[in-house]
């Protein structure tokens, strides 16, 4: 296909199409006001509704009814592919790494964020910092991937360090042995998170930042005029204060990690150890072409985010998003 | 803030918050750099020391990394299909949108609310859960591998959080401003186009980069609907089956990651505040 031509169809074409659409809703909706007012919503409706039914609302309700289905979507199997994704110890070595994620990442994540913003708040060139941490956000997982693969580079002792980590750890702690940080299973799968919190630290950062200032000055004040100490004003004020902030963060990484697929994807591929649920997915789709176990994967998926769900609905009819 | 400027106890405290950032910002940023530093390194250099004794003389940076990886490895033409990808994938979501939150925003009909927090509640569905309906559909009508299939995709999947940005903004807008424009005799389609769209700018220049930058960075779906069709691969994809097949070539990687980086880089230092913004919105959604 010539990629020119496809090029001018996405600057040209699409918009004009669009803009085409809307100018002729009118004419579409008749002539007749009280049929023109029913019909109109509908016109201005139509593109997003049917885009949303078609790879939204029929896929989720398929892909539950084949999650009930065998390999190749044939014959009912009732449970059976939810407790093979529970006792194949693959998925079960997977699901528990989920879980190292769930708890480290979001912890990590949420901690950096934190002390950053904390601390930048103090200092004149707070933008600067801010900036460089959020860095990482901009970059795609597989730009981060190539990035983190490249500082755990690992040679044998004696060789020359080309990897960051294992150079400057050789340069800072005296005897220190080079470690195949990607390769060795007791530290591959922290190698990962850490590059899940280095991509992610400055979201946690911006949003807690802005928590942060919004805390009323003349409490911070009456707490130093009490004599309370930067620590204890950070333990019994700002904390305590920012918490709800935290609970929408957390909640957001969570919903993200039990996700995370490109940068185990890229790294590692899920060997040795590290793979995590979303990868299992993509395996038994694609690897094993086992539909209904892959199904059951994204069912578990889709479970585990619906009090996420829930909650914003909720919030949503109290009049609060 | 005065107190905490004169505080009476500089010295310790103080430099340690300091230490703490610079240690931070080195963490954030020399990663990064490293990979740039390494990109302009010739093979057998990249191989043989570590990207920071490129300071040392004598330099030996070269072009070369780049012009193999665009000429050979296919980073020329995946940057072109990334742009053919990411352009209509953002224009399509923000504009079709734009015009459901204009009917839920302004339009009366039966079922709006009801609809809303359908979207409301589809904002959070993994795309794990629509890939293999989607997947078998693309395949028994042959856009699998194809643009014009991506593009779908990546519309639908961005249309829920585009929707619930875009009306939440356009139903802030003035009321009087619309009711004149009517009383004037404008029809919905020219108060949309010449009104509503206009005053709209700043939330769409949020939505849009947003949504740009997500299909710009993604892999996931690109790997599931255009597979491994080098031809129509975007960067990502490339990227990803580099780092299978070449392994430790180091040269090709970090020439190729930053390639893929330079574009987002710049959206990022030059439009800065739309794009935090659009983040931070965007964090309802996953």
């Amino acid at each position: 296909m010539n990629i020119i031509l496809m090029l001018a169809i996405a600057v040209i074409v699409v918009p004009l199409l669009l803009v085409g659409y809307i100018r002729l809703s009118e004419p579409l909706a008749g002539r007749n006001p009280r049929r023109a007012a029913f019909l109109r919503p509908w016109l201005w409706l139509l593109p997003s509704l049917f885009l949303v039914a078609t790879f939204l609302v029929y896929p989720v309700i398929a892909t539950v009814i084949s999650s009930l289905k065998d390999a190749d979507s044939k014959s009912w199997v009732g449970l059976a592919n939810y407790a093979a994704v529970f006792t194949d110890p693959d998925n079960l070595s997977a699901l528990g790494n989920n879980l190292l994620w769930l708890v480290f990442f979001t912890l990590g994540t949420l901690l950096f964020g934190l002390l950053i913003a904390v601390l930048s708040d103090k200092v004149r060139y707070e933008s600067a910092v801010k900036a460089l941490v959020f860095i990482p956000m901009a970059i795609s997982f597989v730009a981060a991937g190539i990035i983190w693969k490249f500082m755990f580079e690992f040679r044998p002792a004696g060789e020359v360090q080309v990897g960051t980590v294992n150079a400057v750890l050789s340069a800072l702690v005296p005897g220190w042995k080079p470690i195949a940080w990607l390769v060795n299973t007791s530290t591959n799968n922290a190698a990962l998170i850490a590059v899940g919190v280095w991509m992610w630290t400055g979201f946690a950062m911006v949003i807690l930042s802005a928590a942060i200032k919004a805390i009323p000055t003349d409490v911070i004040e009456a707490a130093k005029i009490d004599g309370a100490s930067e620590l204890q004003i950070f333990l019994r004020v700002t904390f305590p204060l920012v918490g709800p902030t935290l609970g929408f963060v957390a909640t957001t990484l969570m919903i993200n990690v039990l996700k995370v697929f490109d940068i185990v994807y890229v790294m590692t591929n899920g060997n040795l150890g590290t793979d995590v649920i979303a990868n299992r997915m993509y395996k038994e789709m694609f690897n094993f072409h086992n539909t209904g176990v892959a199904s059951a994967i994204a069912t578990f998926l889709l479970v585990c985010i619906v009090p996420v769900m829930i909650v914003n609905v909720r919030r949503y009819r109290r009049g609060g998003i | 803030m005065a107190l905490r400027m004169s505080g009476s106890r500089p010295g310790f405290g103080r430099l340690f918050v300091h230490l703490a950032l610079v240690v931070a910002c080195l963490v954030f940023v020399l990663p990064t750099l490293g990979l740039l530093v390494s990109s302009f390194r010739p093979r057998n250099q990249i191989a043989l020391s570590g990207w920071w004794t490129a300071f040392q003389t004598p330099f030996s940076f070269t072009l070369k990394n780049y012009q193999n990886v665009l000429t050979r490895a296919n980073m020329g033409r995946s940057f072109l299909n990334s742009l053919v990808i990411a352009i209509p994938a953002t224009v399509l979501p923000v504009a079709i949108a734009a015009f459901a939150a204009y009917a839920f925003a302004w339009m009366k009909f039966k079922g709006k609310e009801i609809l809303f927090i359908v979207m409301i509640g589809l904002l959070v569905v993994p795309i794990q859960m629509t890939v293999i309906p989607v997947l078998r559909l693309f395949n028994v009508v042959h856009l699998t591998g194809s643009f014009a299939g991506i593009w779908l995709a990546h519309t639908a999947y961005g249309l829920p959080f585009s929707i619930y940005l875009l009306r939440n903004f356009i139903q802030d807008l003035p009321p009087s401003m619309l009711e004149s424009a009517f009383i004037d005799g404008a029809s919905h389609p020219k108060v949309f186009l010449s009104l509503v769209l206009p005053t709209s700018l700043p939330a769409i220049a949020s939505l849009a980069i947003y949504q740009f930058m997500w299909v710009w960075n993604d892999l996931f779906v690109a790997l599931i609907y255009l597979g491994g069709s080098q031809s129509v691969a975007p960067m990502t994809l490339t990227m990803a089956n580099m780092v299978n097949s070449y392994g430790g070539g180091w040269e090709y990687l970090t020439a190729a990651a930053f390639i893929s980086m330079a574009f987002p880089l710049l959206v990022f230092f030059t439009m800065q505040k739309y794009y935090v913004s659009g983040i931070l919105a965007g964090s309802v959604k996953e």
